[in-house]
């Protein structure tokens, strides 16, 4: 059976391509009287002709109400959830006096990094700055940090068992890939003021925006990851009678975690991209000072709140580009450290 | 019953090998299948059967198919036609839970190039068959200790493999093979990276195990001298044909064709045949002008090397006993001359 659609695979296309014409005709409030008029007057192909007109924007309307009026509960609990984890995170954190917030990013930085003292003293200057250039940036850098950790949250919980199966099963591949050439393309506002619809103003569609733009990267990065694997050392594994299980998390994913931090690390950077973006939709947060600052044709304030989200930026590459090369160290050691 | 049993197996590599199968079995040629049809021929027709104990060499030039052959015998490849039996179960028809529990505990392999977990270290890498095992961690790291030692790497086992040079990372391979100590071994080159000193230790300490353990050991070689010296048998392939098999002195006795012929010329013969390959029996002999007195008994085994010396110094005679004392045979200078010199195969088959 699957052969033979294989076979006329193409004619299925044709004909399938043909219909729809047929109906985009059929459906257009601007064709000619009749039909025969197209084949008497050829007028029609100087300009591309109102009638042909495939009524997708019509469709999607159609289903996209008939889709949140079915599943709005759904979202609703999806969004509430959302929003109590973003405001508890950022309320204690805002709670936390500043000091002890500074602190506890060295200390972070510090152990995530394998120690190295430079990258922790040069993230603590960083994170102090913030403060530093405003100190009303504080709070706000708070708040964009909180929707960014969760966001990246949601891209781990879901990007990382999707790579994983994409490497696992071509079939999965091909069908994920072209969503996620789809998720990356896709202009972020056509997103966005859906989100808005579906979970209100705030930090919620923020947080969605952020899942759609960050999470291809990831997906895609834990899939690589996972198939440059050496083929002889799965082999290995297997010869030995690992099960699927143990293959995984014992080879494939240590061997994968260079390449899955690079992932988390762009996922990352994405995302705070993604916040400022945001700011144009009410998400409070960094972002909405660089707004202010361009509506008030305030250069040096605008200036100073894009200068915060670079530091901002700065602090999170550096945690997780040295928690990356932590991990890579200590799976694939350099040559250099040789002890013979 | 033979203890690996392979037949006529046919490997296509590509996108249809069913529908190129039957090319394949009418006898095209690996070129033209990957010229018409652009699928890789790995194994053509290959039947092999390996005893109990033996160890069986294969061998042939890089690309024949060698790498190939010995995955399907853990099944890390499956056939495109043909059967893979081992220890009397069909390979092919484990389950997948079966198949984990037969490469668990029936043989392990070393791998061409290593395939070492480079984030593990030594002594990881080789208690990972035991951990899979589930072996406790100190009985596991205790086996695997002594395999270290074993192969020479004791002091780096907490070393990681890139730490490590070639031929020591070889030797982590083949202590990771031993350490579950399971009948058969599948080696795959396992002793190319190594030096000639480290190399003839292993090929004396893989023969001692065998005389010991009786291992079923199938090795692939590129070293003519490593597959007389190791194998009972060796088998030959040429673009994926198995074009000989047979004991070391078949091989280099009765080249089946140029191929093979070409494998065997730079051999040091006096090596490798035995006294009771190129004697002649008792009723050919012209006892006539030999001096019976000057004569010198060597055992049917003994390799001429051993006595060549006596033959051509003391011109003596030698007589081939078995291990009753019987004679089985005469060794003149004649016979050595004809055995030793590199004639073509039917004159020298005439020997035999
Ligand atoms: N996964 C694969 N896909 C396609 N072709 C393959 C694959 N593996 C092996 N081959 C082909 O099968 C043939 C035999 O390869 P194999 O690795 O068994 O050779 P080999 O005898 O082990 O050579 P070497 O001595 O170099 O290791 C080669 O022509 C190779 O191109
Ligand atoms: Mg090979």
């Amino acid at each position: 059976m699957i052969k033979i659609i294989k076979k006329y695979i193409n004619y299925i296309y044709l004909i399938l391509f043909a219909g729809l014409i047929v109906i985009s005709y059929l459906s257009s409030k601007r064709k000619p009287d009749s039909v025969t008029e197209l084949f008497t007057d050829f007028g029609w192909l100087n300009n591309f002709p109102k009638w042909l007109d495939a009524p997708f924007m019509v469709w999607i309307n159609d289903w996209w109400r008939a889709f949140s009026a079915k599943y709005g509960l759904i979202f609703d609990a999806i969004g509430y959830v959302l929003l109590r984890a973003y405001s508890i995170t950022k309320n204690f954190l805002i709670d936390v006096p500043w000091p002890i917030v500074v602190l506890g990013v060295v200390l972070l930085t510090f152990y995530a990094s394998g120690k190295k003292i430079g990258t922790t003293i040069f993230v603590g200057f960083c994170t102090f700055s913030i403060g530093f250039l405003n100190p009303r940036f504080w709070d706000k850098a708070i708040e964009t940090t909180t929707i960014v950790f969760i966001g990246i949250l949601l891209c781990l919980i879901v990007g990382l068992p999707v790579g994983i199966a994409m490497a696992r099963n071509p079939r999965v591949r091909n069908a994920i890939l072209p969503v996620l050439d789809l998720m990356q393309v896709i202009p972020s506002f056509c997103y966005l003021i859906p989100g808005i619809i579906l979970f209100g103003l705030g930090a919620i569609p923020a947080i969605i925006g952020i899942f759609i733009y960050a999470c291809p990267p990831l997906i895609r990065l834990t899939d690589l990851g996972i198939r440059l694997v050496d083929k002889e050392v799965i082999e290995a594994a297997e010869s030995f009678g690992a099960n699927k299980k143990q293959k995984l998390w014992g080879v494939q994913l240590p061997l994968a975690l260079p390449n899955i931090m690079q992932g988390i690390n762009q996922c990352t950077m994405m995302a705070l991209a993604m916040v400022v973006i945001a700011s144009m939709i009410g998400t409070r947060g960094l972002g909405d000072e660089v707004l202010l600052g361009l509506q008030q044709l305030n250069v040096g304030s605008s200036l100073e709140a894009g200068l915060a989200i670079v530091l901002l930026a700065i602090v999170f590459d550096r945690i997780t580009q040295a928690y990356g090369e932590k991990i890579q160290e200590r799976t694939q050691p350099a040559k250099k450290k040789k002890a013979i | 019953m033979a203890k690996i049993e392979v037949k006529n197996v046919y490997k296509i590599f590509g996108t249809d090998p069913i529908d190129v199968l039957p090319q394949v079995k009418e006898g095209a040629t690996k070129e033209k299948v990957l010229e018409d049809t652009g699928h890789t021929v790995g194994l053509d027709n290959v039947s092999i059967s390996v005893e109990e104990g033996e160890t069986f060499v294969c061998m042939g030039l890089s690309g024949s198919g060698k790498s190939t052959l010995i995955r399907h015998l853990n099944r890390l490849i499956d056939p495109t036609a043909g059967e893979v039996i081992v220890n009397g179960t069909n390979v092919m028809q484990l389950k997948e839970k079966e198949l984990i529990e037969f490469r668990k505990h029936e043989m392990s392999m070393v791998f061409q190039r290593f395939g070492l977990f480079p984030h593990k270290t030594v002594i990881q890498n080789v208690a990972y068959g035991l951990e899979i095992q589930g072996k406790e961690i100190e009985e596991r790291n205790k086996i695997a200790m002594s395999q270290i030692e074993a192969v020479g790497l004791q002091g780096f086992e907490y070393q990681y493999p890139s730490q490590l040079s070639g031929g020591m990372q070889q030797r982590v391979g083949l202590a990771r093979a031993l350490a579950t100590n399971p009948g058969i071994l599948l080696m795959d080159e396992a002793f190319s990276a190594l030096d000639p000193l480290i190399r003839s230790d292993m090929q004396k300490q893989l023969l001692e195990l065998q005389s010991e353990l009786k291992k079923t050991i199938f090795f692939i070689t590129h070293d003519l001298d490593e597959s007389l010296k190791l194998g009972d048998h060796i088998g030959i392939l040429n673009h994926g044909r198995l074009v000989q098999v047979g004991t070391p002195e078949d091989i280099i006795m009765k080249p089946a064709d140029d191929y093979v012929e070409a494998f065997v010329k730079d051999v040091n013969r006096a090596k490798v045949l035995r006294a009771r390959t190129v004697m002649v029996k008792p009723d050919k002999f012209n006892g006539k002008d030999v001096k019976l007195s000057e004569s010198y008994k060597v055992d049917g085994d003994a390799f001429i090397e051993e006595f060549l010396p006596k033959v051509l110094q003391d011109r003596s005679t030698i007589v081939v006993v078995d291990n009753k004392g019987d004679t089985m045979g005469y060794i003149t200078e004649k016979e050595l001359a004809i055995s030793l010199t590199k004639t073509s195969h039917n004159e020298s088959a005439k020997t035999f």
